[in-house]
């Protein structure tokens, strides 16, 4: 029969009376297959970079990512990759792939990009002042510079780069790399004024900016209030700021004996470091359980990997001074209780107090927005907890002109957060000074191209490599900690970066079903290594669920849908643990299946203008 | 033909059988089949069915001939043992490694050309003689791996490729198999697991000769408009009379049935064949009635499919010759080696 003719066929077949074709021109639905990209932020192209990498295009790759996430080098080294616990890979054998640390390689071997700069678009009139020099206000002077916006950037510190210059260690982010990411961006002719403390938010608004982004951060670290306090001021440390006064220079010494207190990653960047100013015995001290401790697990390990004891389940009492000088902190021991709907509870275990010597004590117990520069009385409304009313989408205030973004819009997040946030603002500046509705967006660019080159051949490849993650090489522990300076990870050598490569499943080269073709020769169903497709017969969605070959547990995973089959049944691919090996397409004797390749970009301000 | 190896990587949440196995264990090589072929879908069945059984591979042997269908075996449980012979010579082979052990179970597969031309004599013998083993035949109405040429189970209406037409009527496997005797006679279709695999893991606990003729398209010389073999047409022709469920060695019946619609047959091993009557008039137990049904179809212009015949008194050829229950490496020089009595016994009857 033709292909007409089993076109004409389905048609007049009954409507599938549950579940409906999966609607694949919708660029969400695909989307949602490439997992990492998915869980990213700023929606990078991951195994598109990734791709690259194995192909040692490595300035390719970092273009990729330097047009989504605008600082490689450092979010190579740095990022909290929400990519990575979302990695399909990490579904089928223990570890994702290394993602983060693939950036860096594409940051560490690229060549020459100068030439690939976007073009600085004459100015077009419109100034717009950035108030902080961190990750967000610098995505909004790079997506609006090249459009012809002069951008003006205030920042109290002496350079731009926000905390990614005062907070995160010299060790985790070399200077070197940073400055060169900071200053490409202030290079496309950014207006700066540090040094300079915004006071007054009603003064910027009086000078003629069109527009105002604030990118002022979460700069407050909180105190902790216990007794003692007050007579342990010079011994006593917040986190934040000893880590600023560290990173500009101000402080190079520490006692000996060092309680760290919190168990996030400021409270692990705060034990390495005293570790490297002199600190001999570190110990970070925190109230949760072990397991629920915020800090990021590798940043954890690398803190042990230095020696730094973790107490868990202490909750400071008190301070013992002794003739007005501190001598340690006095703990109770504490355990978890959980009620039904999971809360948790720290009860006291009864134990005796424990208590804990030390010199200096650096408190690291969370970190707050501060806004009293910002009057309460220029339209700009603020919420029971004194935080800035702010779009989710647009990113604008209640003032029209204000737009906020990165830890100043809901709290201190981080940095990728901070880009994704410059960008959506960018936006929406663009769209304000053109007079345009803000809650107009541009459309992602996306591309669905076959892969398919010869019968058994693609232009991608799919043979699946069987390795685990590599770990990526670390500095010699003795000189590293002698050395503040001295970056700890060393980064994937070409080789290691190209097995690591290897290991990526390629979930953006998708599985496209053609129901007219399909012949119901189960061939696809026998092949597939993981159980994804099945022929059956429709029904509601959590039916459909339980009664593929292996059921469809998750929920967020989507199911890929055809419409009803001349046996009267549907094709259901639960996408998720799909390793997108083709093989499907390879045992298709009518190619109903085909590998495409589906390439999402996301809409910047820069799309739109194009497309204006 | 793919030249990538199929991925370690299962499901995380493939279920795994009593042996602590998955059904990826019961896989063999990566196929070189043409893509979509029938027999690879029949490959799957086998491995479903094995798996389900939960019998350990070491305790299986895989006998064929020569064909598409014939190279199968090398495509399923690898750590099997098996034998592939010459064209048509599977059969011997069979009744051969099975009087020598029968301790393993044995699947023979075999293709129409391979079974129903060049093999069809010792076919016939290994029924007639009920050797324990299950005998598949992925019947595609073609000589696939010789490019297409008419076999004999061809039906006269159906055309080649180009159009050429068949000068002779089919021979119906599954209606020579009850002639000469075997005990279980099945049809299936490759493209319904959902019948294939309870018929296989039935034919599988079945001591005796247990036949299945599997309709299998040939996608690559016979799936064409004309072709009375092709997907299309059998699933448009296909009528099933029985229904088949296996139940398991101290298994519960949960479903509940109608009084007459169903026929609960026990085997040999104590598992169970329930069969669901889809024609109300069809007795499986009665030989001379199933051909007649199957022949009442074939002149429709239909094929009858399900578990035509099933027949649990009959012995296998072990017994009916009675030989030792052992397989003949277990035995003894003491077993082997008469004593002298016996020996002068012997002598004594040939002076
Ligand atoms: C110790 C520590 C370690 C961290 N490590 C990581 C990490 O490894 N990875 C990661 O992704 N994130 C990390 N973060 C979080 C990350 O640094 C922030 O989320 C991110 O920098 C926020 O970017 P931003 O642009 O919103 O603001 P910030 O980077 O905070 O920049 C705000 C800037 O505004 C300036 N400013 C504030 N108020 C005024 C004013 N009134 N006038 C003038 N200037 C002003 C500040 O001086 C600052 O330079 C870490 C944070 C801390 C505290
Ligand atoms: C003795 C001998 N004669 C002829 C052949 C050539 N030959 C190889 S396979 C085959 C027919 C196979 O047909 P079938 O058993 O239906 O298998 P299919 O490929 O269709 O699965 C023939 C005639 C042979 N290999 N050996
Ligand atoms: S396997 Fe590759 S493409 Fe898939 S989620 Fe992981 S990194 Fe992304
Ligand atoms: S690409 Fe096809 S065969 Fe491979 S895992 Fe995905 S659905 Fe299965
Ligand atoms: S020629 Fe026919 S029978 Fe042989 S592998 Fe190809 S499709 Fe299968
Ligand atoms: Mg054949």
């Amino acid at each position: 029969m033709s292909l007409e003719e089993q076109t004409e066929k389905k048609e007049q077949r009954p409507r599938a009376p549950y579940m409906k074709p999966t609607d694949i021109s919708d660029p969400n639905y695909f989307h949602k297959v490439v997992d990492c990209q998915w869980a990213c932020p700023a929606h990078t192209p991951v195994p598109e970079y990734i791709r690259m990498i194995a192909q040692q295009k490595y300035t390719e790759a970092y273009m990729i990512n330097w047009e989504s996430n605008v600082f490689p080098g450092v979010l190579g080294r740095t990022c909290d990759r929400p990519c990575e616990p979302a990695c399909r890979r990490g579904r089928i054998e223990e570890k994702p792939v290394a993602i983060c640390r693939l950036k860096r390689v594409a940051a560490d071997h690229r060549g020459d990009i100068e030439h690939l700069m976007p073009d600085i678009a004459q100015k077009n009139g419109r100034r717009v002042a950035c108030i902080g020099g961190g990750p967000a206000s610098l995505t909004v002077a790079r997506d609006l510079i090249p459009l012809g916006y002069e951008v003006v950037v205030f920042d109290r510190d002496s350079r731009g780069g926000g905390m990614m210059r005062s907070q995160i260690p010299a060790f985790r982010l070399p200077e070197s790399v940073l400055n060169e990411e900071v200053d490409r961006i202030l290079n496309f002719g950014a207006k700066t004024h540090f040094n300079h403390d915004v006071k007054s938010l009603k003064k910027v608004l009086d000078e003629d900016f069109d527009a105002v982004f604030v990118g002022t951060g979460a700069p407050k670290g909180r105190d902790i209030d216990i007794p003692g306090r007050l007579e342990v001021q010079d011994n006593f440390h917040i986190g934040i700021d000893w880590l600023m006064s560290v990173a500009f220079e101000h402080t190079s010494k520490i006692g000996k004996k060092v309680i760290v207190l919190g168990g996030g990653n400021t409270a692990m960047d705060c034990c390495r470091t005293a570790k490297r100013l002199g600190g001999e015995d570190v110990k970070v001290i925190v109230r949760s359980p072990f397991d629920e401790m915020k800090a990021s697990p590798w940043e954890i390990e690398d803190a042990q990997n230095e020696d730094i004891e973790i107490l868990n389940n202490h909750v400071p009492e008190r301070f013992l001074v002794e003739n007005g000088k501190l001598t340690g902190i006095v703990f109770q021991k504490v355990k978890p209780e959980y009620d039904e709907t999971g809360r948790r509870k720290l009860v006291p275990t009864g134990d005796d107090p424990v208590v804990v010597a030390c010199d200096d004590v650096l408190c690291a117990i969370g970190q707050e927005n501060h806004f009293p520069w910002i009057e309460r009385d220029i339209g700009l409304e603020f919420d029971e907890w004194d935080m800035p009313v702010v779009d989710r989408t647009t990113f604008q205030s209640t003032n029209p002109r204000v737009f906020f973004g990165g830890d100043a819009a809901f709290g201190p997040e981080n940095i990728i957060w901070a880009v994704a946030h410059g960008h959506q603002a960018a936006i929406s500046i663009d769209q304000f000074c053109q007079s345009k509705d803000v809650n107009e967006r541009p459309a992602p660019d996306v591309t669905l191209i076959s892969q398919k080159m010869g019968m058994h051949e693609w232009s991608y490849h799919n043979d699946i490599s069987n390795e685990e993650r590599y770990a990526v090489p670390h500095a010699e522990k003795v000189s590293a900690l002698k050395d503040i300076k001295l970056e700890v990870e060393l980064g994937f050598d070409e080789r290691m970066a190209f097995e690591e490569a290897m290991r990526c499943l390629n979930c953006d080269v998708q599985t496209v079903f053609e129901d007219v073709k399909c012949i119901e020769c189960d061939a696809c169903v026998d092949i597939c290594p993981v159980d994804c497709i099945n022929f059956i017969k429709n029904g509601e969605e959590t039916d459909v669920r339980s009664r593929l070959r292996v059921p469809a547990l998750d929920d967020d995973q989507s199911l890929y849908v055809s419409d009803t089959l001349p046996t009267g049944r549907i094709m259901v691919k639960d996408e998720d643990v799909c390793l997108h090996c083709g093989l499907c397409a390879e045992r298709c004797p009518t190619a109903a299946w085909d590998m495409s390749q589906f390439l999402l970009k996301e809409g910047q301000a820069k799309n739109q203008r194009q497309v204006a | 033909m793919s030249y990538i190896a199929k991925p370690k990587f299962h499901h995380p949440n493939l279920p795994r059988n009593s042996l602590g196995l998955t059904r990826r264990d019961y896989e063999g090589a990566m196929s070189t089949l043409c893509a979509g072929c029938g027999h690879d879908s029949v490959s799957a069945a086998i491995v479903e069915a094995c798996f389900e059984l939960n019998l350990p591979a070491h305790k299986l042997a895989k006998m064929s001939g020569i064909g598409c269908s014939s190279k199968t075996p090398t495509y399923f449980l690898s750590k099997s043992h098996g034998f592939n012979s010459v064209h048509g010579r599977m059969p011997s082979v069979a009744t051969g490694a099975n009087l020598a052990n029968n301790e393993l179970k044995y699947i023979g597969v075999s293709g129409d050309g391979d079974t129903a031309s060049i093999g069809f004599g010792q076919f016939a013998h290994a029924v007639r003689r009920q050797v324990d083993m299950l005998y598949i035949v992925e019947n595609n109405g073609t000589y696939g791996l010789t490019k297409g040429q008419f076999s004999a189970t061809n039906d006269r209406v159906s055309l080649g490729r180009k159009g050429q037409k068949n000068a002779f009527d089919s021979i119906d496997l599954a209606a020579m198999a009850i002639q000469l005797g075997a005990s279980f006679v099945g049809r299936g279709f490759s493209g319904d697991k959902e019948q294939l695999v309870p018929m296989i893991k039935a034919a599988l606990s079945h001591k005796g000769f247990a036949f299945i003729d599997v309709i299998s398209p040939c996608v690559t010389f016979n799936n064409h408009n004309g072709s009375t073999k092709s997907f299309e047409f059998f699933r448009d022709n296909e009528r099933s009379i029985t229904a088949t469920d296996y139940i398991a060695p101290r298994e519960a019946i949960t479903a509940e049935y109608e009084e007459g619609s169903v026929i609960d047959v026990t085997l040999h091993d104590s598992s169970r064949v329930r069969l669901r009557k889809l024609d109300a008039n069809y007795d499986p137990s009665d030989s001379a009635a199933a051909l007649q049904h199957i022949m009442k179809h074939e002149e429709l212009g239909e094929v009858a499919t399900g578990l035509l015949y099933l027949n649990v008194e009959d012995t296998e050829l072990k017994e009916k010759m009675d030989m030792v229950n052992v397989p003949l490496n277990s035995l003894g020089v003491a077993e082997l080696r008469p004593d002298n009595n016996k020996l002068e016994s012997i002598n004594k009857s040939l002076r």
